[in-house]
């Protein structure tokens, strides 16, 4: 086998093994696939008919009321989603680094990159599942998306791309956090953003400089797309800043990562 | 040492210091291949980190090392190829099963379908088969360095670091650890291991370096560096302050503690020495209330190679 193919296979193996952590540890899982769940169900039932007033008929995707709040709120929910799944991420690579075996691995001939591939692959995959749970969630509860095959394909491709660079700067954040309490508050943040932003009200209703903050950051523009692509709100060059962003995100996070692992001193 | 062989490793003129402390200065080492090698220390006294750059985890700030012929600053991947490390701290994945740490060793080392078999056959050695599907945080504390030490092995290293490999093991599980140690050396792999106890260093090492404070201060066999140690003591408790003072009388070498009526009177351990100061003190009709015999202990090889006992000699148990 070539250098390589070793490279692959250590990453699978890697992957394998944060796969089963994950379903060893289902608790902290479950509480953050549960969240968005809970916001979903929080504000479209408790805040939904009052907010729907504020919505146009494209934004609420041609529904009326609650329904239309569900429409408009979703595509934020998805991203609330993410933002809690990474969360999970940093969190697990900080106890990953704060645990002896770290240091085995690093006394091994396996492919440097594969102790963090290995994390960021199944983080992804991760969620994705918390992604795929809360949208059949959001059908059970009503939400109609407009999408046909292409469009469902392009807005999982956007989720994909912008969930792939999240973990990358969640696996940093968790290298860079010196215990496990850090890892866990740090990404907080990320979770702000979808709600400063275009998530759950349309940036329009909001005051002048919380409008320039939200129209500038990663958040607003993934937000639009998505419900463009799933709703068909109009998109306009939200999609290319959603790309640019994200790609964007996962070079820089990449980098930052690879650096702190390399340079990291031994526990 | 006449080995046509070239040693496993070899170590010169090792520095490193993290800021102001300086942690190893000067080190020097050769580990003739086949053999256990022991670091004898107290903590604080850089055994870790010589294990450390060893395995490639850290740099050195200056010095040569080379292990199995390959270079560790330079060739860092083809040392990780033929080595074996258990560190002092556990480094298994608490959440998974000992079958599961095991496995993940075989693929990390890319043994294919031989890593099953290499597997069961590591498992059944340690006694670790009936616990292979338990989670490894059911294990006590000797199961998993059993688990450890088998997870090292997965990869056939040629040559094997043991940090501390029985602090704070029951004696049961340290003698567990010591045959387990010694069934490798009968294999033909080099052990280079750090230890705190001196009969640890004595039952399982060819050669041993006592480390103080970054540097070897004596190298050598255990046989060797015994003679250097001054042997153990007798110390006898007194009923009275006057059978004190007749012992001192009595004994020259003695050293006595007038507060607690004890006097120490140093011993080559043999049953002709002990015969003969039960006689002296029979003779002199002197009422020994207690005795006790006590070896030579890390303390006193420090005592013996440095002149002083070091703080952290002191702290030991």
């Amino acid at each position: 086998m070539t250098s390589m193919t070793y490279a692959l296979g250590d990453s699978a193996t890697m992957t394998r093994r944060n796969l089963r952590r994950l379903l060893r540890y289902p608790s902290m899982t479950v509480l953050l696939v549960g969240m968005p769940i809970v916001f979903l169900v929080l504000f479209v039932y408790v805040f939904g008919g009052q907010l729907s007033h504020g919505l146009n008929a494209t934004l609420a995707g041609g529904h009326a009321g609650r329904a239309g709040y569900l429409n408009y709120v979703t595509p934020g929910v998805l991203l609330l989603a993410v933002a809690a799944a990474v969360q999970g991420t940093a969190i697990v690579v900080a106890m990953d680094m704060t645990g002896g075996i770290i240091d085995r691995f690093r006394t091994m001939a396996i492919a440097r990159s594969a102790v963090l591939t290995g994390h960021v692959l199944a983080s992804l995959i991760q969620t994705l599942a918390s992604l795929a749970i809360v949208i059949v969630v959001a059908i059970a509860l009503g939400f109609r998306p407009t999408a046909g095959l292409v469009a469902w394909l392009a807005a999982i491709g956007v989720l994909g791309l912008f969930s792939f660079a999240l973990v990358w700067l969640a696996t940093a954040l968790g290298l860079a956090a010196k215990s496990i309490e850090t890892a866990s508050n740090t990404p907080m943040f990320l979770t702000l953003l979808v709600f400063l932003g275009s998530g759950f009200v349309p940036t329009a209703t909001m005051p002048a400089g919380l409008q320039q903050f939200a129209r500038y950051q990663p958040f607003t523009p993934v937000t639009e797309t998505l419900r463009g692509l799933l709703t068909g709100t109009p998109i306009g060059s939200n999609a290319i800043a959603a790309i640019a962003w994200s790609i964007g995100l996962a070079a820089v996070s990449y980098f930052w990562a690879i650096h702190l692992y390399r340079h990291r001193k031994p526990t | 040492m006449t080995s046509a062989r070239p040693p496993a490793i070899v170590v010169s003129g090792v520095r490193k210091s993290f800021g102001e402390q300086v942690v190893l200065d000067g080190v020097d080492l050769t580990v003739a291949e086949g053999t256990v090698f022991a670091l004898l220390g107290p903590n604080g006294a850089g055994k870790t980190t010589m294990i450390r750059i060893l395995s490639t985890l850290i740099a050195p700030d200056a010095g040569r090392l080379r292990v199995a012929g390959h270079d560790v600053v330079d060739d860092p991947d083809e040392v990780r190829a033929t080595i074996g490390v258990t560190g002092q701290f556990s480094a298994l994945d608490e959440l998974l099963t000992g079958m599961e740490n095991m496995r993940l060793m075989a693929d990390l080392n890319h043994l294919g379908s031989a890593g099953r078999a290499r597997v069961d056959e590591l498992l059944d050695r340690f006694g670790l088969a009936d616990a292979a599907h338990k989670p490894v945080s059911t294990y006590s504390g000797g199961m998993h360095r059993r688990l450890d030490l088998a997870m090292t092995l997965v990869g056939s290293p040629r040559v094997i670091f043991l940090d501390e490999p029985t602090t704070g093991l029951d004696p049961g599980s340290r003698r567990t650890m010591w045959e387990s140690i010694r069934v490798l050396v009968a294999d033909g792999i080099t052990i280079f291991l750090t230890t705190q106890y001196l009969d640890e260093a004595d039952e399982l090492a060819d050669r041993i370096a006592v480390l103080d404070h970054g540097r070897i201060v004596a190298e050598g066999t255990s046989d060797e560096l015994k003679r250097r140690i001054p042997g153990g003591h007798v110390r006898l408790r007194l009923a009275t302050p006057s059978a004190l003072r007749a012992v001192a009388d009595l004994l020259d070498s003695a050293s006595c503690d007038e507060e607690e009526l004890q006097v120490e009177v140093a011993t080559d351990g043999t049953v002709a020495s002990l015969r003969q100061l039960l006689g002296l003190l029979d003779d002199a009709g002197v009422e020994v209330e207690h005795l006790s015999i006590h070896n030579p202990n890390l303390d006193d090889v420090f005592f013996a190679v440095t002149g002083r006992p070091t703080e952290e000699a002191l702290a030991l148990p």
